[in-house]
């Protein structure tokens, strides 16, 4: 089990987080419509590190930015969410 | 290759068994083939040997990054069925239910498949409703399915918790008889030995690790034992489908998650079907060896890590001594973990892609191994007639900007709350 540091609460353990989905399938609101079916519904899905939304469900309810190795679960960010975090 | 048989058995007895022979060879790469399926797990080895043997297209690579049946092959928990309402997955997997239950004779190698029923139980009226619904709409589909009862399922499965105040109380269920289990190794070696009698050549311990393409035509594939050169480029690595595809610029509808099971030590037999339940995702099933086989949820976050966290185990495991209490005094014996492609409304990607040359078969879900050699069949048609066969129409890559999944479940692009 991961230990991820919630912006808000400090380091806890994942059974009080869930996954989300990846910060690339977030659909702009101005986004065209084959843009935006791209976002829906591809992913980059990359052997490698790559940027996802969590959430603090079972604790302060908070949602994060996480990047993290899909290979060695490595942690090596994590921010709160918010208009600079996402694109 | 010679065929196996009781007489070559009895006839190996008088000779010390000196007559066995490896099973396939182990070729070294040609600079160029026909076809080359990226991937040598039983989809990939399936559609090979169907490419060999039925399309007489035998100048075919398989090139396997580990060793053949090494990955999700020999990951899963052995389930075969085909019990699904939606007419595009009926087909599919009862096309691929019938071609199992001749694969031994076919393959000339004991693949083990053994229906003794696929059983769903539903524990409210709603799950019963559901569960007779589907049972008529797989009826009308011409595949078996039947109703039952608590006092039928009482002597199906004895050992299932019946009483009233259980945890997840058995109102009744719905068994597919036909459906089963099947050595999954076996599979991946009779379709291997299949294949290498006819022409292919398996490549194990090459690692694709680009494709090359010129224009917008896919031409080659850089391995770890250099360029080859094909005519058309199967990719067969669902679980990897997406950073494989990502070689030739490709961006899918599939992400990829960890899913778990295990087996406890063996005991004599004590569950005779494959347990599964309308409500809650857990299977339970008794190997062949006698050891009882879970599997679960998947761990609903993105993985290639091919291990998996305790807190799905135990969730499952949860599930599984709920159903069935006695289980409880069994030790566990290994848990394992597979990576699978998590397909945007849970059915797989069969067909073209968007660069000539290069054709997909992943998005697997946690269903690829029962339709091994469906989709080896369907898959093979397809690439020795250069269009998808009828059946795997629906699958298309593209059925999504089209607003057609097939979403079996109707949950929608949500491959992490399937």
């Amino acid at each position: 089990m991961l230990t991820i540091a919630c912006p808000h609460c400090g380091p806890r353990a994942q059974a009080e987080f869930v996954y989300e989905r990846t910060v690339d399938s977030v659909v702009p609101l101005d986004a065209e419509p084959a843009e935006a079916v791209a976002a829906l519904f591809t992913r980059a899905n990359p052997r490698g590190e790559d940027d996802e939304i969590w959430r603090h469900t079972h604790g302060c309810g908070g949602w994060l930015v996480m990047r993290r190795h899909r290979v060695t679960h490595a942690i090596s960010a994590i921010r709160a969410i918010g208009p600079e975090t996402l694109p | 290759m010679g065929r196996y048989s009781a007489l070559s058995l009895l006839r190996g007895a008088f000779n010390g068994q000196s007559h066995w022979r490896p099973a396939w060879r182990h070729p070294d790469p040609k600079p160029a083939y026909d076809v080359v399926i990226i991937g040598g797990g039983g989809h990939g080895l399936a559609t090979a040997y169907y490419l060999a043997t039925r399309h007489g297209i035998r100048n075919v690579a398989v090139l396997e990054k580990g060793y053949i049946g090494g990955g999700n092959t020999g990951r899963n928990t052995t389930i075969v069925r085909s019990n699904y309402r939606q007419e595009p997955l009926s087909r599919m997997y009862e096309t691929s239910l019938k071609l199992w239950q001749t694969l031994s004779d076919e393959l000339n190698y004991n693949v083990m498949f053994s229906p003794r029923g696929a059983l769903f139980l539903g524990h409210s009226d709603a799950d019963m409703i559901r569960l007779a619904e589907k049972g008529d709409a797989m009826r009308n589909q011409g595949i078996d399915a039947e109703l039952l009862s608590v006092d039928q399922l009482r002597k199906i499965e004895p050992l299932l918790d019946f009483s009233r105040d259980a945890r997840f109380p058995i109102e009744g269920g719905m068994i597919q008889w036909r459906g089963g289990t099947a050595r999954h190794d076996a599979v991946a070696w009779g379709f291997a030995r299949g294949a290498d009698a006819a022409g292919v050549n398996i490549i194990q311990r090459c690692e694709v690790t680009g494709i090359v393409r010129e224009g917008n035509r896919a031409v080659a594939v850089e391995t770890t034992r250099g360029r080859i050169a094909a005519g058309t480029i199967a990719i067969c690595v669902a679980g990897h489908s997406g950073h494989v595809a990502a070689m030739a610029g490709l961006k899918l509808p599939v992400e990829s998650q960890t899913l778990q099971a295990m087996v406890t030590e063996g005991v004599k037999p004590m569950v005779q079907t494959v347990v599964m339940s309308q409500s809650l995702h857990c299977y339970i099933n008794q190997s062949d060896k006698g050891g009882i086989v879970f599997g679960g949820d998947p761990d609903n976050w993105p993985s290639y890590a091919q291990r998996g966290q305790p807190m799905t185990l135990e969730g499952a495991v949860a599930q599984g001594l709920a159903l069935m209490p006695s289980l409880s005094r069994l030790r566990m014996l290994r848990c394992w973990a597979g990576v699978t492609d998590m397909s945007f409304d849970g059915a797989p990607i069969i067909g073209p892609t968007p660069v000539d040359g290069l054709w997909l078969n992943g998005g697997w879900c946690y269903g690829g191994f029962k339709a091994t050699p469906g989709s080896g069949w369907l898959f093979a048609d397809s690439l020795a007639h250069g269009r998808p066969h009828e059946i795997v129409e629906p699958f298309s890559l593209h059925r999504f900007e089209r607003g057609a999944p097939v979403d079996e479940n109707g949950v929608g692009p949500m491959p992490n709350h399937r």
